[in-house]
């Protein structure tokens, strides 16, 4: 796996509702081990954006490409397999409320895998420890504080060792330091599974911290104007919008 | 006493207006409109500047607030200059904060006035869209209960299990008062009806033939619909606003196997398991009347209505409960399953699964019916 190999391709991306244009000619890549943010004022799309990444939704106009698999040409069986290789943090969790914990992270393994009862348990354990939240098991999602639902939406989305993690603002709503660790989490995993990340959210001190390649979606032109490293564009960049987006509205 | 804005409006110059704020300016209190200062302003068309003095103003809020900008608004229409300088600093600094940022025309949502055609036009491909989403629907559902067959289908059976239990046992004592009671009812009217002929002993036949064939499936049926099928409208809605059904597509799970289909089946399992019961206690409802008002007895009435029932009646009866019984589920799961993303879209799909399960319910009895008297069964 080399670094640079691109993992997800978008070309002349379209997203909008009915006759409502959200965002156009959206061209960009994420390349493999990338933790990509997709940034961008409030309402811009970004969600939507990534909806139509993990296969929900369909584009307006234009491609993606899952390596060279354009994703949504393809037939759904294929979707559904390349689907199936990535894992997703929903903003809230998602947790599916009438399982635990543990059930709700052995679902996907149940499905996919022959593993044994007690070897589910055992990856079980595993992911939840690695989440930071061993011996949860038995807890149900109601009954645990939101900064550990998206832990716990964390572990569900790495069950299957997914090639690719979406996560949908997952410091939206948790206090500096969880959304800190939550911060360091996603950097730990990224270093030791080489997963490719793609994040949405406009968290400044996350997108500075985590990401090494990114989109802006300018809600005012209605489109990208900038990718690449975040922290390279804060340097660089001449766009005021922007400029405006990173540094928190102080113009410089 | 209600606290009064005194407002008075005179003019140095012919260019110039002062409007002249005292008083308590507070939100609730007896306060002057903006529309006098229109019309004084209409009445002198040569004024170009507009001026406050507010040094009578005791206090004032938000009530302060919307009747400047009111004036603000008519001014810049009319290109008449407005001069903040004579109102209070907080005031003004809130009047330009308001102003900051420019309304965005685009954002108002469109309230256009359609047409009486227009809206049956739109209200007309509606309903072909919902009669295909229908359809589609009921297809998709066919496809899981054929993968079930196979044996491919992917749902958990600890899920089947409560459903079952949900539906079933815990449905006992609705099921058992109601029909209770309805074969009481109908052996009241009909004893009515039969004295005057002295035919009591026919009340028998009458509520056990009404009850297995027909009302026992139908008072379920709308029992369940009521408790059952707004449930599950009601739970898959949930899941929807929480995007947990999203989560499951993710996972290339089909929410249609995984949640429709339990349900689904556990339903069509249960409802002739409690027809029967529901039959039961319809005759016994039946049988308090017959022992208890008509003189008949115990055993009499027990051999006339074993002679009445005939097998098809029952199996008729068992056929409908069973088609009721799938025609809840999918309703409140097909509701569920198109929820929006708000806590009121839960309970529109709750009324909604309720409503059309009652609706097939009384349309299939119907088709039933009518296909029973054809085939002469």
């Amino acid at each position: 796996m080399t670094e640079t190999a691109a993992h997800i391709t978008v070309r002349d991306l379209t997203m909008a509702y009915g006759d409502f244009v959200l965002m156009r000619d959206l061209t960009f890549t994420i390349n493999r081990g990338d933790i990509f943010i997709i940034m961008g004022g409030s309402g811009c799309g970004k969600s939507t954006l990534m909806t139509i990444l993990m296969g929900l939704k369909a584009p307006a106009k234009g491609k993606v490409f899952y390596g060279e698999v354009d994703f949504w040409g393809a037939d759904p069986q294929t979707r559904n397999r390349i689907i199936r290789r990535s894992g997703v943090m929903y903003q809230s969790g998602a947790l599916w409320s009438s399982m635990t914990l543990a059930e709700n992270i052995a679902l996907p393994l149940e499905t996919y895998t022959n593993l044994s009862p007690a070897q589910i348990r055992e990856v079980v354990k595993l992911k939840l420890a690695l989440v930071g939240m061993a011996g949860f098991e038995e807890f149900y999602p109601a009954e645990i504080s939101g900064g550990m639902q998206k832990r716990a939406g964390i572990a569900r989305a790495m069950a299957l060792d997914p090639e690719i993690l979406f996560f949908d603002e997952p410091s939206a709503g948790l206090d500096p330091v969880s959304a800190r660790r939550l911060d360091d989490l996603i950097l730990e995993l990224r270093e030791s599974l080489g997963t490719t990340m793609v994040v949405v959210t406009h968290e400044l001190a996350s997108i500075f911290a985590i990401g090494n390649n990114s989109v802006f979606l300018d809600v005012s032109q209605r489109t990208m104007t900038a990718t690449g490293n975040p922290n390279q564009l804060l340097a660089e960049t001449r766009d005021p919008n922007l400029r405006l987006f990173l540094t928190r509205g102080e113009q410089s | 006493m209600t606290l009064r804005g005194e407002m008075f409006m005179e003019q140095p110059s012919a260019e110039t207006l002062k409007v002249i704020l005292a008083g308590h300016w507070k939100l609730g209190g007896e306060l002057p409109k903006a529309d006098k200062v229109q019309q004084r302003l209409e009445s002198r068309p040569g004024v170009r500047h507009l001026v406050f003095d507010t040094r009578g103003l005791a206090d004032w809020d938000t009530g302060l607030l919307t009747f400047l900008v009111n004036v603000g608004t008519f001014c810049s229409q009319q290109n008449i200059q407005l001069n903040r300088d004579g109102l209070p600093p907080g005031a003004k600094r809130l009047l330009e904060l308001a102003a900051a940022v420019p309304e965005k025309k685009d954002a108002r949502k469109a309230e256009e006035r359609v047409s009486f055609l227009i809206y049956l036009g739109n209200e007309t491909v509606n309903f072909f869209r919902s009669a295909g989403q229908l359809l589609e629907f009921i297809g998709e559902a066919v496809i899981a209960v054929r993968r079930l067959v196979q044996g491919q289908a992917q749902y958990r059976r600890a899920d089947l299990g409560l459903i079952i239990q949900a539906v079933s046992a815990q449905a006992l004592p609705i099921v058992s008062l109601i029909c209770f009671l309805v074969g009481l009812i109908l052996a009241f009217i009909g004893a009515i009806q039969l004295q005057l002929f002295g035919a009591q002993i026919y009340v028998a036949d009458l509520v056990g033939i009404a009850m297995v064939r027909l009302m026992a499936a139908i008072m379920t049926g709308i029992v369940m619909a009521g408790r059952t099928g707004g449930a599950f409208a009601a739970q898959l809605g949930t899941m929807q606003v929480n995007q947990e059904i999203d989560a499951l597509k993710t996972l290339g799970i089909s929410p249609i196997e995984f949640l429709v289909l339990p349900r689904m089946l556990a339903l069509a399992l249960m409802m002739p398991l409690l027809c029967l019961y529901a039959n039961v206690m319809g005759i016994l409802g039946g049988m308090v009347v017959g022992v208890g008002m008509l003189d008949i007895g115990f055993i009499q009435y027990y051999n006339q209505t074993a002679a009445a029932v005939g097998l098809w009646n029952l199996g008729i009866g068992l056929f409908s409960g069973t088609v009721f019984g799938v025609i809840v589920a999918l309703a409140g799961c097909m509701r569920g399953m198109q929820c929006g993303r708000s806590a009121s879209a839960v309970g529109d799909a709750a009324t909604s699964a309720v409503v059309t399960a009652i609706v097939g319910i009384i349309v299939s009895t119907a088709v039933i019916t009518i296909l029973c008297n054809f085939l002469g069964i």
